[in-house]
């Protein structure tokens, strides 16, 4: 699959976490995970945050609005944090889009 | 006089090892397949000595409140035990992500819909080969290829996550490219091509089983080359045999550090394999807390962190990056499960097993197999 990580994920794409990928609190650990299959990923807050908005009804554009204005940051630099997390969750085949 | 009890505490949390990762529970030891590396120990665990419903129960819930995550459920084939429905639920209610890792022999289309309504995460389902022909002369059951594609067809309609475990050896290595495009037939999100492990009832069939190097070399080049064309379609887990490779794998990523595995009749081990180290004495469900075992048992601790490792190991530094190596493996070549994995490029007994193995793989019949019939 290629592309540009714009191409693969344009602000008006709906990611979502497919069937069998989930975020779940881990209290052992005191941290989030992303639980997948053979996978559990530990997640910084910031991963967590992101996660937490990608429900499978916002757009990535609606994502990354509602981020930006939650942290007061400059849109661009929230843009490409979200960007590089789930184009990399797409390529592990973690992270579903529908254009 | 408080200051001894405390000193014990402290001692006790010095000891205290982070929480296993992953349970691999192995519900049965029964199975319908006769395959001829078969990973199960010599000695299997008969019927009337597994555990029950209810302490499957226990171990779940002790499990999930020690911090693992992931549950995989296997065997033998997990489907044989007709409670599987309802562990896959209490294990779901204790929070655990479920995997269930089966040859597909004994699923239905009521029992693949059932488990998805009770909330399992994903299937593993195992493939011998490509076709009939080979899956079923190798697995040593007719009509099994046939019935792992529809059980496939039925994962695929549950929406169910799919990862193919593609076991790879002598017989059917060759075909690692066609094996990677049924896997994307079948609507998987992951395969693994992993080359069997002569560990076990493999031993007996190590000459049919251990491919060429030349086999290995054009293999691995398949997974490079089509883990780059397939990328963000299917996630390719490649796991190449130790027999040609020159540092050994992290087995278990590490004796007591991320995994723990349970046996059908509730025998705790730090891995599959463990038991064929004869010194170690191996707990069970049934005497003793699993967060014990873990924490404090002398199995689980015999061979934990870098403390006991000798010489090539101790100084070595790749120690936290594959510790090691295999215990069972060096327990099997060496006759001390303390040494040096035997694959490992230091080992004394490396170049033996080498020449011994590659003489057997150059072979230009594949002997027939010795099949576990149970």
């Amino acid at each position: 699959m290629t592309g540009t990580p714009e191409d693969r994920l344009p602000e008006t794409a709906t990611p979502r976490l497919p069937r069998g990928v989930r975020v779940r609190f881990d209290e052992a650990r005191n941290t989030h995970m992303l639980l997948a299959p053979e996978r559990a990923v530990r997640m910084d807050p910031i991963a967590a945050a992101i996660l937490a908005e990608t429900n499978g009804a916002r757009t990535f554009g609606e994502i990354v609005d509602l981020l930006a204005a939650k942290y007061a940051a400059p849109r661009d630099q929230i843009a490409g944090d979200v960007r590089r997390l789930l184009v990399d969750l797409m390529d592990k085949r973690m992270l579903e889009v529908s254009p | 006089m408080n200051a001894p009890v405390v000193a014990e505490e402290v001692q006790k949390a010095a000891r205290r090892v982070p929480p296993p990762m992953a349970m691999l529970a192995e519900l049965t030891h029964r199975c319908p397949l006769k395959c001829p590396y078969c990973s199960n120990p010599l000695e299997l665990v008969k019927r009337n000595e597994e555990l029950s419903t209810e302490e499957w129960a226990s171990v779940l819930k002790q499990a999930a409140a020690m911090g693992v995550l992931h549950v995989h459920f296997s065997g033998g084939e997990p489907a044989a035990r007709r409670d599987l429905e309802e562990l896959v639920s209490i294990a779901r209610e204790a929070g655990l992500y479920t995997n269930l890792i089966t040859s597909g022999v004994g699923l239905t289309e009521a029992r693949v819909k059932d488990l998805s309504a009770r909330g399992l995460d994903h299937v593993q389902l195992s493939l011998q080969g490509t076709d009939s022909e080979m899956a079923d002369l190798i697995g040593g059951y007719r009509g099994g290829f046939e019935h792992k594609m529809k059980v496939a067809a039925w994962i695929k309609a549950e929406g169910l996550p799919l990862t193919v475990n593609a076991v790879m050896h002598r017989r059917n290595l060759h075909k690692t490219r066609e094996t990677i495009a049924l896997a994307v037939t079948l609507g998987a999100r992951r395969i693994e091509i992993a080359n069997t492990q002569i560990h076990g009832w493999a031993v007996k069939n190590r000459a049919a089983l251990v491919p060429t190097r030349a086999m290995v070399d054009e293999c691995t080049r398949v997974v490079m080359e089509e883990r780059e064309r397939l990328k963000g379609l299917l996630v390719i887990d490649y796991v190449p045999p130790d027999h040609h490779s020159i540092y050994p794998k992290a087995c278990m990523g590490g004796w007591g550090r991320v995994g723990i595995n349970i046996e059908p009749n509730g025998k705790v081990l730090p891995c599959h394999a463990a038991a064929t180290i004869p010194h170690l004495t191996f707990e069970t469900v049934r005497d003793k807390p699993l967060a014990w075992i873990w924490n404090e048992s002398s199995s689980f601790n015999a061979y934990r962190g870098t403390d006991w490792m000798p010489e090539p190991c101790r100084s070595c530094e790749r120690k936290e990056a594959d510790f090691g190596g295999c215990r069972c493996q060096a327990m099997a070549y060496a006759g001390d499960a303390s040494a040096t994995d035997p694959m490992c490029h230091k080992s004394p007994f490396r170049e033996t097993i080498r020449t011994l193995v590659e003489a057997e793989s150059e072979t230009g019949e594949i002997p027939g197999y010795e099949y576990r019939i149970m």
